[in-house]
């Protein structure tokens, strides 16, 4: 019998667009997403494949010239003192709202660049104090005692004396761990990290990342990792879903992503990551650009570059099919649909999963 | 295999000074070679001095001791005329962001020929012109794109304009400092093939500055790994992965991230810390492996790890 999962966050039929000179850019159309209590999800894709875009709104955080169209963003909680269920809407949210009850203090984000996401004139103590005071109405003394927790927490060791530091004298690895103390004084349910490695050495990384479950497994956080390096993924994530041009593209457990991709777009996403194990001569790398999302695209957004797209690719956007045997793979592409032709991913891909699967002791059914 | 090197750089050192008391040693004491038509990967995180390597090599700075020899001149103190006209043309270097490296106010055209018009390398207007249109086509953009502007590009594309400027000059060692880190992955993966293409077709040696270890695997024919100023462990790409000798590299290669989620999952990467170990690197030698693979090491440190 499964674990009953308690549903976070819930998104429905999301569409984003942003107005700019060049036209209305639909920038995210129509995803959905589920996050539950405890566990990691991760939005893989190209840059411009609307990833962050889709996080932003989860924040209320979009651009002035970008709106939410349709669809809803659905966040689910407990209530602190009454502990009755309660659901709201975040796309209806008014920005004061959003402001005061929402960000920091619910669903809390770690950015890409540390040193551009902390204030460089405040000392770190103060920078993770701020939002405690702010949201918590803590005074000085509570704030600054969570303070020195939170940076103990963080791997920090000299916690009183780090705290009369500016960011300007750590480095990046020191840094990222204050914006995730900081993201973490509020005790949010959520916790988004947009590429939170991207700036970082490969070491450091590693660190991060493992810093990051660590917390995770005992705030019981559910996190959700945007990036697009796959070995991140491999690592962190429960649950994996590939965007391509504003769209969920496919959808499942991370076996099932990287075991078992059927979408095109994920073959070639693992086929042109580097491993360790690669000899060939030439990396595999996906023919064609990502589409101008300014104009309106005429079935699946994905099919020009897509070596097996078959007719009906360039009439119609294909829908969600469930794969055969999975409750949580899904997949958009028409060649999932039950007529269509059967399709074998390419060979060298294949090679290579199977030795994925041997080296991961993963046995075929 | 009698062949010259095209680079040798011998005990490398670079200082910068701070303050009447304080020294930063960013580079101290390294030595490596560079065969023609090869790539030579040099790897470390950051501060430990692979950027400032390359940029004594191209004499961005004035190395504080040691001999970098280049074609069989010493390039290392002060040059002639022509000794500084060979290194300016003969070297060329890309940079790790593409919008920041280029003149946001010239054409393509302009910015690719520059090198040509500071050393008068043309006939007349038509020779520039198609010189540069040839270099276009070698990176994979066409003609018309010689008439636009950096910003109209995209990342990748911009990282093209980069390698076709170091390029046509026709330089026999091209030093790229990350020239791929602020890519894309997808995209990456066409700047690196790009890259290897070029590199057969023009016998062109690289130095490549990376920290992504998975990208200088593929790309690299011998590997360096730099560690606090110092060269640690250097051998062929085969002999650094295969048989990682000195810790630091071993917790390098243990902190990539492999794309395999049950084996992901299950590893914890392994920590170096250089105050801790107990290793001074000053007191290291080179200590031979095999074939080509050395580790710096103390006698004691290497029949240790060897062992």
């Amino acid at each position: 019998m499964e674990k009953q999962r308690e549903r976070i966050l819930k998104i429905r039929d999301l569409n984003i667009s942003f107005k700019t000179s060049g036209g209305t850019v639909k920038a995210v159309r129509g995803v959905n997403l589920d996050l539950y209590k405890g566990e990691t999800i991760a939005i893989v894709g190209e840059s411009g494949s609307g990833k962050s875009v889709t996080t932003k709104a989860i924040m209320g955080l979009l651009a002035n010239n970008g709106q939410i169209d349709s669809g809803m963003i659905e966040y689910h909680w407990n209530d602190e003192y009454t502990n009755e269920p309660k659901t709201v809407d975040i796309c209806q949210l008014s920005e004061k709202e959003l402001q005061s009850e929402i960000r920091g203090r619910k669903i809390a984000m770690v950015f890409q660049d540390p040193m551009t996401s902390l204030n460089p004139t405040m000392t770190i103590g103060k920078q993770i104090m701020e939002p405690m005071i702010y949201h918590y109405k803590r005074t000085k003394k509570e704030a600054y005692e969570k303070a020195l927790e939170l940076l103990e927490l963080v791997g920090i060791t000299d916690a009183e004396k780090r705290m009369k530091n500016y960011p300007h004298q750590l480095s990046g690895g020191m840094r990222q761990r204050i914006v995730i103390a900081i993201a973490l004084s509020c005790d949010p349910y959520v916790l988004i990290c947009d590429e939170p490695t991207t700036a970082l050495d490969v070491t450091i990384q590693a660190k991060i990342l493992e810093l990051i479950q660590d917390i995770q497994k005992k705030k019981e956080l559910s996190v959700i990792y945007i990036t697009h390096d796959l070995g991140v993924v491999a690592k962190v994530a429960d649950y994996v879903n590939v965007m391509y041009a504003g769209k969920i593209v496919e959808t499942g457990t991370i076996d099932e992503i990287f075991y078992d991709p059927r979408h095109p777009y994920t073959w070639g996403l693992l086929s042109s990551m580097p491993d360790l194990d690669t000899s060939d001569d030439e990396l595999y790398t996906i023919p064609g650009t990502p589409p101008n999302l300014a104009q309106d695209i005429q079935g699946d957004a994905f099919a020009p570059r897509n070596e097996f797209a078959l007719n009906i690719d360039l009439r119609e956007d294909p829908p969600m099919f469930d794969v055969p045997g999975s409750k949580s793979h899904q997949v958009a592409s028409w060649l999932m649909h039950p007529n269509a032709p059967k399709v074998e991913m390419p060979e060298t891909l294949r090679k290579r999963l199977e030795l994925m699967k041997k080296k991961g002791g993963v046995k075929d059914e | 295999m009698n062949e010259q090197p095209i680079l040798e750089v011998k005990n490398l050192k670079q200082y910068f000074k701070v303050s009447r008391r304080f020294t930063v040693k960013a580079v101290d004491g390294i030595s490596f070679k560079i065969m023609p038509g090869q790539t030579y990967g040099l790897v470390g995180e950051s501060g430990s001095g692979k950027s400032t390597t390359g940029r004594s090599i191209i004499r961005l700075y004035k190395p504080t001791e040691g001999e970098i020899i280049f074609n069989g001149k010493n390039i290392s103190g002060n040059m002639s005329k022509d000794e500084l006209k060979l290194l300016r043309t003969k070297m060329q270097m890309i940079f790790q962001d593409p919008m920041a490296c280029l003149n946001p106010r010239r054409k393509v055209m302009d910015i690719i020929a520059e090198g040509l018009d500071i050393h008068h390398e043309y006939e007349n207007e038509q020779d520039r012109e198609k010189k540069v249109y040839e270099m276009l086509e070698l990176v994979g953009l066409s003609k018309e794109h010689a008439h636009r502007y950096p910003h109209q590009f995209s990342g990748g594309q911009r990282q093209r304009i980069g390698i076709a400027r170091a390029f046509i000059m026709h330089p026999q060692l091209i030093i790229a400092d990350e020239a791929i880190s602020a890519l894309d992955v997808s995209i990456q993966a066409q700047v690196v093939n790009l890259m290897k293409k070029i590199q057969k077709k023009t016998n062109t040696a690289y130095l490549f500055i990376a920290h992504d270890l998975s990208m200088v695997k593929y790309i690299s024919d011998h590997i360096g790994v730099l560690h606090l100023g110092h060269l640690v462990e250097t051998g062929t790409t085969e002999e650094i992965f295969n048989n990682p000798i000195h810790p630091y590299t071993k917790s390098l290669l243990s902190a990539i991230p492999e794309p395999n989620p049950r084996v992901e999952k299950h590893r914890k990467s392994q920590t170096y810390d250089y105050e801790s170990s107990g290793i001074n690197y000053l007191e290291g030698t080179k200590h031979l492996v095999d074939g080509t693979h050395y580790v710096l090491a103390t006698d004691e440190e290497f029949a240790q790890w060897t062992r």
